[in-house]
């Protein structure tokens, strides 16, 4: 168990800089979650800390110690790969006491600490096989022993979920999530999936083009973006953004969430539309509408309530104050 | 590697289709004939006896089936001055072959892991460079090296012959290596160095396990070529320390006596049947290991 700080961390490869400077302090027992877009810099943070990718500028420390120059197996880390990376010559057994063998663990504690992840994780039928003859969400599981089998300070998941199908992903996403709790280790996390990253995070960073665009509780930054990216980027469907010019009030740029939009008649309404499509999913209904200066914009609303045909003219009214507003550079105002 | 079944696609089938069957394996038995004959040839005459040699035709069976001609090329057929048969320089064969084997196959795999799941600054240039090696004809060589082994003080000698065929054998082994590690997940080195493992750690508990069919393929290859090598053993041995195939040439090409095509055929068969039994042993993962990475499985 132990702390996580990124204090102005830099990285570039060769001249191109892909992070630029991201400061995070994380808890004892924290879960992390590091979201953003492919190519934004998440995987490389996390290498960093992981030591399998230097760090150009400033400092990672881990329980307070500077870790910058150790070598991977010297900061007390575990880490789940995306493809799993397992050992495919080797059994469940052998792949998830590898790195305690190389420690020079006691083959009795060896035993007994595999025996007790396996058992944990529901692997105890499978310790003898070779990684081929299991399952995607096996294999993750024994990915997931790996890790937890070296009793690491921290835990580090890069993208874990992402090669499982959309059920599984479900289910172990639940699974993780119970198992760091029980375990109470910190665990930095990174992922494209929005999804995940609301449903595991304590406190989620959402990252852009190698900035920490904003870090806080998955609630928190949900309710109150700080910039236009993290606004579009966090929910589903995403927030819509509209050319204030036609309604008046400040800014350059102003978002609305689908599910802060309800159609009205056109008196009352705030603007008005023409429906393009509807999308029913069941409790809810998606009704994608087209304004006269050309913006689309998505209504989210309650799956029994009447779903307008198409080209018909609609009125989009919200709450004040359900409106986020943007200045050029995309911070909100 | 999964193999696909493709005994269920449906074929064309009719009196048309059953001629040109027919014509195929018409054509595909010729074909066998044509390249089983010399083998045949080999074998029957190395069992005939010199006098039926002389009375029948080459392609006759063989009336009484004799191991004599084995039996004198193995242990009895002049070389030169020397009449011990091929024994001795089978055995100068074996002596070269397997080390140089085993040599360059083990740093033709360190090359190749450390050019792909190493990379330093300058490792294509390097490999690009190893790579002219397997361009290189071996006469190219003959002179620069023969100076070499004089100054290392191995020329002539059994030794000597290994390095030369570890040092030209490193290009191929290496591209071999290189192209199977390629296609080992980076990952899976990474959690290895996360679990604590070192460079050989690595090497040898993780790499080299997950890659049996590349080491059979560039064993198979190095042993072949190793083997079956005629210049540099006839450039670079004298006398003694000849390997196999030298001996071979000088049991066939000699100009006294009476010319025992038997002991030439058993002699010639004796040489080959090392390379023969490697591919039989080696050979299904000689294939999987060619195709290997072909398939994503």
């Amino acid at each position: 168990m132990a702390t996580v700080s990124l204090d102005g961390v830099r990285k570039s490869f060769g001249k191109t800089p892909v992070i630029h400077g991201v400061d995070i302090d994380i808890a004892d027992g924290e879960f992390i979650v590091i979201v953003g877009p492919s190519g934004c810099g998440k995987s490389t943070l996390l290498r960093m800390v992981a030591g399998l990718e230097t760090v150009t500028d400033g400092e990672v420390r881990i329980d307070g110690e500077r870790v910058n120059d150790k070598e991977p197996m010297d900061r007390d880390i575990a880490m789940v790969f995306q493809n799993y990376a397992l050992y495919p010559h080797m059994s469940v057994f052998d792949n998830m006491a590898y790195g305690l063998k190389i420690a020079k663990t006691p083959k009795p504690e060896i035993e007994e600490r595999v025996r007790t992840a396996a058992t944990m994780l529901q692997l105890d039928p499978y310790l003898a096989r070779k990684p081929r003859e299991l399952s995607g969400g096996q294999r993750q599981r024994v990915a997931m022993g790996r890790a937890i089998v070296r009793k690491p300070a921290v835990f580090l998941f890069d993208e874990p979920l992402s090669n499982l199908d959309a059920k599984l992903r479900v289910q172990m996403r639940l699974e993780i999530k119970q198992l760091q709790r029980q375990l109470g280790i910190t665990a930095l996390y990174v992922t494209h999936d929005q999804v995940e990253a609301m449903t595991l995070a304590d406190r989620m960073v959402v990252m852009n083009a190698g900035r920490a665009d904003q870090i806080g509780a998955p609630l928190q930054v949900y309710a109150d973006p700080r910039t236009e990216f993290v606004a579009g980027f966090i929910g589903s469907p995403p927030t819509n953004f509209i050319d204030p010019a036609a309604l008046g009030g400040q800014g350059a740029r102003m978002g609305i969430r689908p599910e802060h939009l309800a159609l009205c008649p056109l008196p009352e309404a705030r603007v008005a539309a023409r429906v393009l499509d509807a999308e029913p999913l069941g409790a809810e209904t998606l009704i994608h509408t087209r304004l006269p200066s050309g913006c689309l914009v998505t209504v989210r609303q309650d799956g029994a309530a009447p779903i307008p045909d198409a080209g018909a003219e609609v009125g989009l009214s919200w709450r004040a104050g359900d409106e986020m507003r943007f200045d050029a550079g995309g911070r909100r105002l | 590697m999964r193999a696909r079944r493709t005994s269920g696609i449906v074929h064309r089938s009719g009196p048309g289709a059953w001629l040109l069957r027919g014509l195929l394996f018409t054509i595909l038995g010729l074909f066998c004939l044509y390249y089983l004959f010399p083998l045949f040839v080999m074998l029957a005459t190395s069992v005939k006896s010199l006098a039926e040699i002389r009375e029948g035709s080459f392609l006759a069976f063989p009336r009484d089936i004799s191991f004599e001609a084995w039996a004198k090329a193995w242990g009895a057929a002049c070389v030169g001055v020397r009449c011990d048969g091929l024994q001795p320089y089978f055995m100068n064969s074996v002596m070269m072959a397997v080390p140089a084997v085993l040599l360059s196959t083990t740093l033709g795999a360190l090359n190749g892991y450390a050019l792909t799941k190493w990379r330093f600054p300058g490792a294509d240039i390097i490999f690009a460079l190893m790579l002219f090696g397997a361009f290189i004809p071996f006469q190219v060589v003959l002179l620069p090296m023969a100076r070499t082994l004089g100054e290392l003080g191995l020329a002539g000698t059994v030794p000597g012959l290994i390095l030369v065929h570890t040092v030209y054998g490193l290009a191929f082994t290496t591209l071999f290596f290189r192209n199977f590690f390629i296609g080992v997940p980076d990952g899976i080195v990474q959690a290895a160095k996360v679990d604590g493992a070192g460079f050989f750690g690595i090497f040898f508990r993780i790499v080299l396990p997950m890659s049996l069919p590349a080491i059979v393929v560039t064993v198979i290859w190095q042993f072949t070529q190793i083997w079956n090598d005629f210049l540099f053993g006839v450039a670079f041995t004298v006398g003694d320390s000849n390997p196999v195939t030298v001996a071979l040439n000088n049991v066939v090409n000699t100009s006294t006596g009476v010319k025992e095509y038997n002991v030439d055929m058993a002699a010639a068969i004796i040489a080959g049947l090392p390379t023969l039994l490697v591919y039989v042993v080696a050979g299904a993962y000689f294939v999987r290991g060619l195709s290997a990475g072909a398939v994503k499985g």
